[in-house]
């Protein structure tokens, strides 16, 4: 099973997406009978009015930047990485787990070990789904999916058994020196969630936009993506490139979770479910349409969805789930993008078969 | 020309959203102006992910706050009484800070999952209330609440061994902690107290919020011939209810409710499948300190525990039989007068 690589396109396709899924929203609220406008008043003032909010913005966009930018890469590649969220689970753990295996360690070195375990447990994890493409062509969405829950479980059960003693489901704090959470930023923003997370993922943002225009192995990559036979006829080692690619998408989404586990939460628990960076991120590097500093935006987005929406049913009386379904419709219809691209597409193509239709038959007539 | 028809159709129900949107504007802008003068003493609870339609815990402590509100003529909003729902263990801190900057005197956290949350927040916002409940906190402006819940979960032991007809019987925990482990360390010995043959099998769901997989345990349970199952699971135990049900049609079969009286969620066309529930004052709890501001008492820094000599946890008459009862009444006695310890910790069961 093979997903078509998402093509690359202008800003249109994404701005569309964001004002259909807003409409949709507001028709949802009117029809149950909330005010459309003063709660995406609430909205964006809940998520940009405050620095606490501008904050958490920052906050909740830093791991989807990386996730997103995992997605893309193997997107660029022509796999569909289902198993983000999998893998930032596995970075989550294992940046905390190093932080908390070495609280004597300075700063200097706990901190980066702590970030380059989770990248590297990130990419073991999506090393298996790409190494089983690259050597046996099994399918990289089933693999991954089912990774995920592997991971998701696996975690748990090392939390429980390993991490913590006596029934309890977090663990300690990591370190202080290990935090990307700094009193300085609390105060700089009004004590919101904010961490120098952020300084890494605009890195990383630059890194791969590098990587992928200016290197060898980035055209390896597009090229395999492009078409894996011709590539490989072009004397490329495709199971190299494939199995790179994975390393690297897997490598991102560690550090995302590794963003979880250091700044946001700064420590680990039993999850429930997938943490929602790894979907979220897929959706943030869709609307992106895999562009580095386009994902940037969109998981800005994304930031201010998340927590302005919180701020709607707190300064008015509707209820969180109208809240959940608008901000879902937005999301969906940002997901949904390919729909008003292949409407784009279809007006152009069908434009210009209209166009050499006319001129054969014009030709045929002569 | 179809596509082109596609795109009118869009365009069309673009402008109506906007002229919808823009009806809308006019119509309720005076739903927001209720800025009361008083002296501020508003509340709002922040939920765990269980949120506050979990038929149980969160219910319970927002049915006391909307109670609480109620008596003293607030609003629900901004000034008022209002509750946060939070969809993932990150929304906890945005939402105690949404709250704060909405100048809510007081915050509830339901839950012993927002104990980090608030403990930042206490320490950066002196000024304003926080209660912690089922957890304790150390803070001059946090109240922490805890329950004892093995002592009403031991009395929903006995009254599963006194009506079991199968001599099995099961538990449904939601995530296995510290406070579900007293829920299931009571229950096994309430049992044991009255039958030691009666066999307890206990299971988890892993969560507070998966009805389907209480279903599907209690579905394995009722299979298995257990009769009697006692749900510590939250909005999971939904779940279980509809999974009995399913099964009363064929046998009877029994639900112990927890946290508040889950006498609703039993009702079935022949009857009631609610064999009685453990309470636990989540909501009396959340009244009393938020009358507590109100009268300048907050007690901050103080840890209150509740049990059944509080009254703070409690279990119902339900549906069982007077001999049921009269078992339960006595085991109540032995241990408000301190005869019976009830562990808090499975692994303390002999």
């Amino acid at each position: 099973m093979r997903i078509k690589k998402v093509r690359l396109g202008g800003i249109s396709v994404p701005l569309i997406s964001i004002f259909l899924g807003l409409v949709v929203g507001a028709i949802i609220m009117l029809l149950s009978g909330f005010n459309p406008l003063i709660n995406y008043l609430n909205l964006f003032s809940g998520a940009l009015g405050t620095p606490n909010a501008i904050g958490e913005v920052f906050r909740s966009a830093t791991p989807l930047i990386l996730t997103a930018l995992g997605f893309s890469i193997a997107n660029s590649a022509g796999f569909f990485n289902v198993g983000l969220s999998g893998q930032a689970l596995a970075g989550w753990l294992a940046s905390v787990w190093f932080a908390l295996a070495f609280p004597h360690l300075p700063g200097f070195i706990l901190l980066p070990g702590s970030i380059i375990m989770g990248a590297l447990a990130g990419a073991f994890w999506s090393g298996i789904a790409g190494f089983l493409r690259a050597y046996f062509g099994t399918s990289e969405v089933i693999t991954t999916i089912m990774l995920n829950y592997i991971s998701l479980y696996g975690t748990n059960a090392i939390v429980k058994g390993v991490l913590t003693s006596s029934d309890a489901d977090s663990t300690p704090l990591v370190p202080i020196q290990a935090r990307l959470r700094t009193p300085f930023l609390e105060k700089l923003t009004g004590n919101s969630t904010f961490h120098w997370g952020i300084v890494i993922s605009f890195f990383m943002v630059f890194v791969i936009w590098w990587l992928m225009k200016k290197t060898t192995l980035g055209f390896e990559i597009r090229s395999v993506g492009m078409n894996e036979d011709a590539a490989r006829y072009a004397g490329m080692s495709t199971k190299k490139t494939i199995i790179s690619s994975m390393l690297l998408s897997g490598a991102l989404a560690g550090l995302g979770g590794a963003m979880e586990g250091l700044g946001n939460f700064q420590n680990i628990f039993v999850n429930t479910s997938l943490p929602d960076i790894g979907f979220d991120g897929m959706s943030v590097s869709l609307l992106a349409t895999g562009n580095p500093i386009g994902i940037i935006f969109s998981a800005l987005l994304f930031g201010i969805l998340k927590i302005g929406g919180l701020n709607i049913s707190i300064s008015s009386n509707t209820p969180s789930e109208i809240v959940n379904i608008v901000i879902a419709s937005v999301i969906f219809f940002v997901g949904a993008n390919y729909i008003i691209q292949y409407l784009i597409s279809k007006m152009k193509i069908s434009h210009k078969s209209a166009k050499l239709i006319s001129n054969s038959t014009k030709g045929g007539h002569k | 020309m179809k596509l082109g028809r596609k795109f009118s159709l869009i365009a069309v129900l673009m402008m109506v959203g906007i002229g919808l949107t823009a009806c809308g504007s006019n119509q309720s802008k005076s739903g927001n102006k209720n800025n009361s003068s008083k002296s501020n003493i508003s509340a709002a609870l922040v939920t765990d992910v269980g949120g506050v339609d979990d038929k149980s815990f969160n219910q319970s402590g927002w049915e006391g706050l909307e109670k609480w509100g109620k008596k003293n003529g607030l609003k629900k909003g901004v000034n008022g009484y209002n509750y946060a729902q939070s969809n993932s263990d990150a929304d906890f801190a945005p939402n105690i800070n949404k709250l704060i900057q909405a100048k809510y005197k007081t915050i509830f956290g339901t839950g012993y999952k927002l104990v980090s949350a608030i403990k930042n927040a206490a320490k950066a916002n002196p000024k304003t209330n926080f209660v912690i409940i089922d957890d304790v906190i150390k803070a001059n402006n946090v109240a922490s609440v805890t329950f004892k819940d093995n002592e009403a979960a031991f009395l929903a032991g006995v009254a599963a061994a006194e009506t079991t007809k199968t001599k099995k019987v099961g538990f449904i925990g939601g995530q296995r902690g510290l406070v579900i482990d007293r829920f299931e360390a009571g229950y096994r010995q309430g049992v044991a107290a009255v039958d030691k043959s009666i066999k307890v099998d206990v299971k988890y769901a892993d969560s507070f919020a998966k009805p389907d997989v209480g279903q599907a345990l209690a579905k394995a349970m009722f299979n298995n011939d257990e009769d009697i199952i006692y749900q510590a699971s939250g909005g999971t135990g939904s779940g279980v209810f509809s999974a009995a049900k399913n099964e009363i049609k064929k046998k009877k079969v029994w639900v112990i409710g927890v946290d508040r009286d889950q006498e609703d969620e039993g009702n079935y066309s022949g009857g009631n499948l609610t064999l009685t529930s453990t309470l636990k004052g989540v909501g009396t709890v959340v009244e009393k300190m938020a009358t507590s501001v109100q009268k300048n008492k907050f007690p901050g820094g103080k840890v209150s525990t509740y049990g059944l000599k509080e009254k703070g946890v409690d279990l119902t008459k339900g549906h069982l039989n007077s001999d049921a009862l009269k078992a339960v009444e006595n085991y109540r006695k032995q241990i408000i007068d301190g005869k019976i310890k009830v562990v808090e910790r499975p692994s303390q069961l002999k």
